[in-house]
């Protein structure tokens, strides 16, 4: 690592927004699509939808008509009601992933990179917890809570914490040695004034193409989970249960697998795009992805 | 290089040690006492209190994790709650349909991957490049199971070429050996290649800007030539490193892959230890794979001297 950091220029609000998506197509298409889909969750019991619970037994499976949109799964239930009642769920288990992550990530990489004594142990913490696939981090999190919607968000963030925690920690050793930050700490000024000023404004920009990255895989790992059987209970209609639901009779209909599915890819997809956008509009040169 | 691979190995002590303590805390965490589960509905509290002693279950924390490690350096992974044999067995019963998969999932990753993304940073800008990026961005966004069904869809349902589901040992022949792994090799393989491609296209970009390869186009050489010989061997080494992070994604993918098209493997063996709360199993899972994937980084490693002469140990 480098000594030197780019100190990200403090983001201007007034810069007009259509200028950076002229600039960053692909990120303003990311950030439209997450639009529309944040809006569809919040707006779902509007949008022409039923109780995503409610069974209508002589519809079952029926494909995909002017009644049933996205067509019905075994036990009659509305698939595009479900499939906008889920994106609920992911949209939640993605937020609460990313703020519970970038919190307590912060907050370790803070403690390891000016507290000398706790760096080593919490480094090799960290380095153990990523050394473990986060998905059976996840599962094992999860056998031993319980599984709900809360237990899920908590064992995600577990997994995602430690890549938080090195990229704080690495912007915390760099900006440590930067003349400003040293001219600081020469003249005298308090500790938290330092933190509040130089260092956490600097980590603002890496934390936030870090937390897109976050939410893409918390909403995907969320599915995964789900699909397999360890995740959201299967009461909730999360999108990777109803994909889990509609795996046995996939070969004939495959409407219950799939509307879900371009669901997730599409949710995935638009905040990916979104992130990369960032990224090269802020270039902070900590973040990894993976 | 012999002394920096010892002290690497031993380096990796503290990080396992680490994953074990995590991965036992799991297990002493377990609501429920196992030696009532284990002990049957007729035991006496004698009985019960008897195997909780023959077990250890009644020693201190940091006790029974030493006993648990000792365990583990004779290769004795504990019995599994469900089926009663031990977890040793019945992980490497199921290796082979793993191996098979994560080895064929790589190799097509790496052929796909790294032609495209050192042919995309040849014409960054271009068509071929942007081509080549969609698809990255796009397959990190396909999840793996939406993927095998939608491959599902189109080669056994509709084309009727290749098995729906299922696995058949390399034992059977290689063609059906082939046949039954294409499929899953391949949805798991494309969702790792797009991860491998950006890496591939970033560091041949740099490579590309670099003297040396001005002078190997002046001395006249072919453009594969100067692509592979003077391109991808000096930037190999954020490809490998990629390849490793990647490995962690590739782990998470089999689990699913195997439950998408029915494989009988690590991942199958995970999920149903999950569904019984069968926890030495979920334990000796965890353990395997995290030490797999420290070793094949730490495998990684080593390998940097093999691209790079300058590095040495």
């Amino acid at each position: 690592m480098t000594t030197s950091v780019s100190v990200a220029p403090r983001m201007r609000i007034a810069v007009p927004v259509w200028r950076f998506a002229r600039e960053h197509a692909n990120a303003a298409a990311g950030a439209a699509m997450f639009a529309v889909i944040v809006t569809a969750a919040l707006a779902a019991p509007w949008l022409g939808t039923i109780d995503p619970q409610s069974i209508a037994v002589l519809d079952r499976l029926r494909t995909p008509d002017s009644q049933y949109w996205f067509g019905a799964d075994l036990i009659g239930r509305d698939v595009y009601s479900r499939t906008l009642y889920g994106a609920r769920v992911s949209l939640q288990v993605g937020l609460g992933v990313t703020l519970l992550a970038i919190s307590i990530g912060l907050l370790v990489g803070l403690l390891s990179g000016f507290v000398q004594a706790a760096d080593a142990v919490l480094m090799r913490v960290m380095d153990g917890l990523m050394s473990i696939p986060s998905i059976l981090l996840a599962v094992a999190l999860i056998a031993i809570t319980g599984a709900s919607l809360s237990n899920v968000i908590i064992a995600l963030s577990i997994s995602e914490v430690p890549r938080v925690a090195r990229l704080v920690r690495s912007v915390v050793i760099a900006l440590r040695q930067q003349p400003f930050v040293e001219a600081a700490i020469t003249a005298g000024t308090r500790f938290h004034l330092i933190l509040w000023r130089h260092i956490l404004p600097n980590t603002m920009a890496p934390l936030l193409v870090q937390g897109t990255y976050i939410f893409a895989s918390a909403v995907l790992t969320e599915a995964i989970l789900s699909f397999i059987g360890a995740g959201t209970p299967p009461a909730i209609p999360s999108w990777g249960n109803i994909i889990a639901e509609g795996r046995t009779v996939f070969q004939f209909a495959p409407h219950i697998v799939l509307f879900p599915g371009i669901a997730l890819s599409l949710t995935v997809l638009a905040v990916n795009l979104l992130g990369d956008g960032l990224r090269d509009a802020l270039d902070p040169r900590f973040v990894q992805r993976g | 290089m012999l002394a920096y691979t010892l002290r690497r190995l031993l380096a990796t002590i503290p990080v396992m040690t680490v994953v074990a303590l995590l991965v036992f805390s799991l297990l002493y965490l377990t609501p429920g006492d196992p030696a009532v589960v284990l002990a049957g509905e007729q035991a006496t509290e004698a009985d019960v209190a008897r195997l909780r002693s023959a077990m250890a279950l009644d020693r201190p924390f940091l006790e029974r994790f030493g006993i648990w490690m000792g365990g583990i350096a004779r290769g004795d992974l504990g019995m599994s709650v469900f089926s009663n044999r031990p977890v040793t067995e019945l992980i490497v019963q199921r290796l082979e349909p793993t191996l098979a998969l994560t080895f064929g999932a790589l190799l097509i990753a790496v052929l796909i991957a790294v032609p495209l993304g050192t042919l995309a940073a040849w014409r960054s800008g271009g068509i071929l490049d942007r081509l080549v990026m969609s698809f990255a961005v796009l397959g990190f966004s396909v999840p793996v199971f939406v993927l095998g069904y939608l491959l599902i869809m189109l080669f056994s349902v509709y084309l009727d070429v290749l098995p729906v589901q299922g696995y058949k040992p390399i034992a059977y022949g290689p063609g059906p050996f082939l046949k039954h792994l294409a499929l899953p090799a391949l949805s798991l393989g494309i969702v790792n290649a797009a991860l491998i491609a950006r890496i591939t296209r970033a560091s041949m970009l740099e490579v590309l800007n670099q003297d040396y390869m001005r002078t190997a186009r002046a001395k006249g050489l072919s453009v594969p030539r100067i692509l592979i010989r003077h391109g991808l061997r000096n930037a190999a080494i954020p490809i490998v490193t990629i390849i490793g992070i990647g490995f962690a994604m590739l782990i998470s993918g089999v689990v699913v892959t195997e439950t998408v098209f029915n494989i009988p493997g690590l991942g199958r063996l995970t999920v149903d230890a999950i569904m019984r709360r069968d926890y030495p199993v979920i334990q000796g899972v965890i353990l395997v794979f995290s030490l797999t994937y420290v070793l094949i980084n730490l495998l990684i490693d080593l390998s940097y001297g093999l691209f790079d002469p300058r590095i040495r140990y």
